[in-house]
Order: C-alpha cells, then structure tokens, then sequence
C-alpha cells in the first residue's frame, strides 16, 4: 500500500472532503500538478478544472474554481471558492459559469482582461471535459 | 377604571402578543442553530486564508511592488464605512449597537477633517443612519431577498467595493457588524479590510514554493481574502442577529406574562368590587324596609 497524506477540499461554506488519498491531481495555475507524499511544500494558485483525488475508497472528482491549494509533505489543503463534485456538474451549472465568467470578463479593466478572459476559456475546457 | 369587559379584552389580547412572541423566540431559536452551524463550516475557509495571506503578505509587504489591497492608495483621507445591519426589527439591540458604533466612528473621522462615505447592508441600518449621516450615504445592499447568506453575496458586496476603490472613490474601507458571542451578548465590532490587515505570520511559512510569484499569488488571493472576511461577517451577523430576536423575544414573552398577571389580579379585584357593591346596595336596601 502506497504512502497517504491528508487531503482536505475546503469552500467558503463548508468543507467537502477530508480523507487519506494517495495522490491528489491538482489544476493549477501554471499547469496540473500530482502531490504525492513527500512532495515538497508549494502554495500553488488554482485555475478552472478538475481537481481528483485518489484514495484507497476509490477516485473523488470535483469542479473548482479560483482559490488556491497548499501542499505540505503530509498533506495537501486545497481552498476553492467553489468546487462541485463531478457526479452532481450538470449542463445548466456550467452554462451559468461560463455566463458569469463572461459576463466578469466583459467588465474587467484592460489590465484584467487577459486573465478573465482565460478563466472563461479554462472553464470552457472544463465544460469540454465534463461532457465526456 | 376601565370596566370588566374592557380588560377582558385586553388580557385575551395579551394573551395572542405572547403567543406570538413565543413563536418567534422558536423560530429565531431554529434559525440561530442553523446559522451557527454555518458560521463554523466557514471557519477552516477563512483560518486558512488568513494564515496563507499574513505569510505573503510578512514576505512580500515591505517590497514596493505589493498590491494596492494591501499597501493602500498612500492617503487617509477618504473613509468608506459598511455597515451591515439587519432586514427586519423585532431583534432587540442589535441594530442599534452597531448604529451607535457607526455614529461615534463618524463623528471622530469628521472631526479629524476626514470625508466619510457610508454603504449600507440591511435596511435597519439605513433607516437608523438617515437622520443625521444621511447625506453621506453612496450605496446600498439589499438582502431582503436572500433567504440564507452564501459566499456569492459576500462577493457581490466586495465586488461592489472593489470598484469604488478602483475608481479611487476612498482610501480606507472599515465594515461594521456584530460578533457573535453568545445568545446574549453581541460584540459590535469595526475591521478595516481595505487596505487589508494581515494578522501576525505564523513562523514556517516561509518554507514554501510558490506557483506562479509570491506577488502574483498574493494579487490573487486579497480580493478573495476581503470576500471571505465580509462573509465571515456576514455570518456572524446572522447568528448575532438570530440570538439577538431570540433573547428578545424571550423577554418580551415573559413580559407579556407578567402584565397577564397583573390585568388578571385586576380583572378579579373589580369583579370583587363589584359583587361586593351589589351586595351592600341589597342588603342597605332590606334594612330600609
């Protein structure tokens, strides 16, 4: 049996899951990433997509959004501003992602623009994905 | 000296105020749990965050690259004051405690020549305000319509925020609510979020990589950081408010009570009376025969 740390998913409302997971695949930023046990302490921000954690109980899937996650070598803390678990993404959630962020996109100031208009793309691919 | 009927009358309608009382004293009792229970789901959200921004923030703070969030306009002229009250009454002190703590903060920032501008959340607040701080109002929020408190209105209202200080319409921002404390004591508390005050670094968190700069994360994360601190407050001034109707409400249930009490001794005394009276005018009566 492989070596676990402590995965913890934490939205503004409430915390979604705490278990001992293997391995924890997060989107971040600057690309996915894989925070095994051991891995070396990283604060990473986080950018639209699938976030999955795999543990002894199975793979745990989740939707986030904006929010950071926090890897230590015993665990990894992951705050996002929403995360919805996979099984319960529907069409009409997405779609209303993809308005809101477009929507934020068309009223964010020149400097900002470059970046809200890729978390629409981002969240468009996490549409792609979800869809599959 | 009102007549039997007259106070019957009232102690039946007593009666119906205390029934009503007590019925919101359960319902508020209800809701108090609830919002406790939601203000401690949020906790590890926000403990969190904070820690994460008080270490970027003690590595990055000094530089002259830190975000405006954090390090300011560089005046402290102009003061945004938000102040998050109620929707409904019946809750006893809570809307004026924090009212009062308004007050008195505005009245120091004035007398220290600096401009005070007020958005309000809740519209007990604002109908306190408006007497005297009226024309300093900006803006409102309205949350008549929300049933339960989630993390979109708190952004909503730092999104609103966040533009006023982008068009440079303050320098200071301070929100004012009621900390929860227990059912019944509420803290009516100020906290400066813009520029933000990032609490003291825990040590070891300097240890960290950071993906992408220090700086870019800490961009990223102060406009989340304000969002959850209004929706913490938000939520604290739910249980508060909650708490605040429920020992109201207890009392005014035990009030009703009492005066049930005092208006029956009364009702039974003028039946005495006036039994007694009937008697004497009978037997005075028989006696002149």
């Amino acid at each position: 049996m492989a070596n676990t740390l402590q995965f913890d998913l934490v939205s503004p409302e409430r915390k979604l899951a705490s278990v001992q997971a293997t391995e924890v695949q997060i989107p971040g930023a600057d690309g996915d990433m894989t925070a095994m046990e051991g891995h070396a302490a990283t604060i990473t921000t986080l950018r639209p997509g699938i976030l999955k954690a795999v543990s002894a109980q199975g793979t745990q899937a989740f939707a986030v959004t904006g929010g950071f996650a926090e890897i230590t070598a015993s665990g990894v803390t992951v705050l996002a501003e929403r995360a919805i678990p996979v099984d319960d993404l529907s069409g009409t959630i997405l779609d209303a992602m993809v308005q809101e962020a477009r929507d934020l996109a068309a009223l964010a100031p020149a400097e900002m623009k470059d970046a809200a208009e890729k978390t629409v793309q981002d969240i468009l691919a996490l549409r792609h994905h979800a869809a599959h | 000296m009102p007549s039997l009927k007259d106070l019957k009358n009232r102690i039946g309608s007593v009666k119906n105020t205390r029934k009503i009382t007590k019925a919101m004293q359960m319902v508020a009792a209800a809701k108090l749990r609830r919002a406790q229970e939601a203000a401690e789901a949020a906790r590890p959200y926000a403990d969190r965050m904070n820690a994460v921004i008080a270490g970027l923030a003690a590595s990055v703070g000094g530089s002259d690259g830190a975000p405006r969030l954090l390090a300011g306009t560089g005046a402290d002229k102009v003061h945004l004051l938000v102040v998050m009250t109620s929707e409904r009454g019946l809750c006893g002190g809570f809307n004026t405690t924090i009212v009062r703590l308004v007050r008195a903060k505005a009245a120091e920032l004035l007398a220290a020549g600096k401009t005070v501008k007020i958005l309000t959340v809740g519209k007990k607040g604002r109908e306190q305000l408006r007497r005297d701080l009226g024309e300093y109002f900006v803006g409102h929020v309205d949350m008549a319509e929300v049933k339960r408190v989630g993390y979109a209105n708190a952004q909503d209202i730092a999104r609103e925020i966040f533009a006023r200080f982008e068009a440079g319409e303050f320098d200071v921002a301070t929100i004012f609510f009621n900390r929860f404390q227990s059912v019944i004591s509420q803290i009516p508390t100020a906290q400066q979020i813009i520029p933000a005050q990032p609490g003291e670094a825990a040590g070891a968190t300097a240890l960290y990589d950071y993906e992408p700069s220090e700086e870019a994360i800490l961009a990223d994360l102060l406009p989340r950081g304000v969002a959850t601190q209004i929706f913490t407050a938000l939520l604290e001034n739910g249980a508060s408010e909650q708490g605040a109707r429920m020992s109201a409400m207890d009392n005014a249930t035990r009030n009703a009570g009492d005066m049930i009490n005092r208006l029956t001794i009364q009702y039974n005394r003028s039946r005495q009376a006036a039994i007694t009276k009937e008697l004497i005018e009978i037997i005075s009566g028989a006696e002149a025969l």
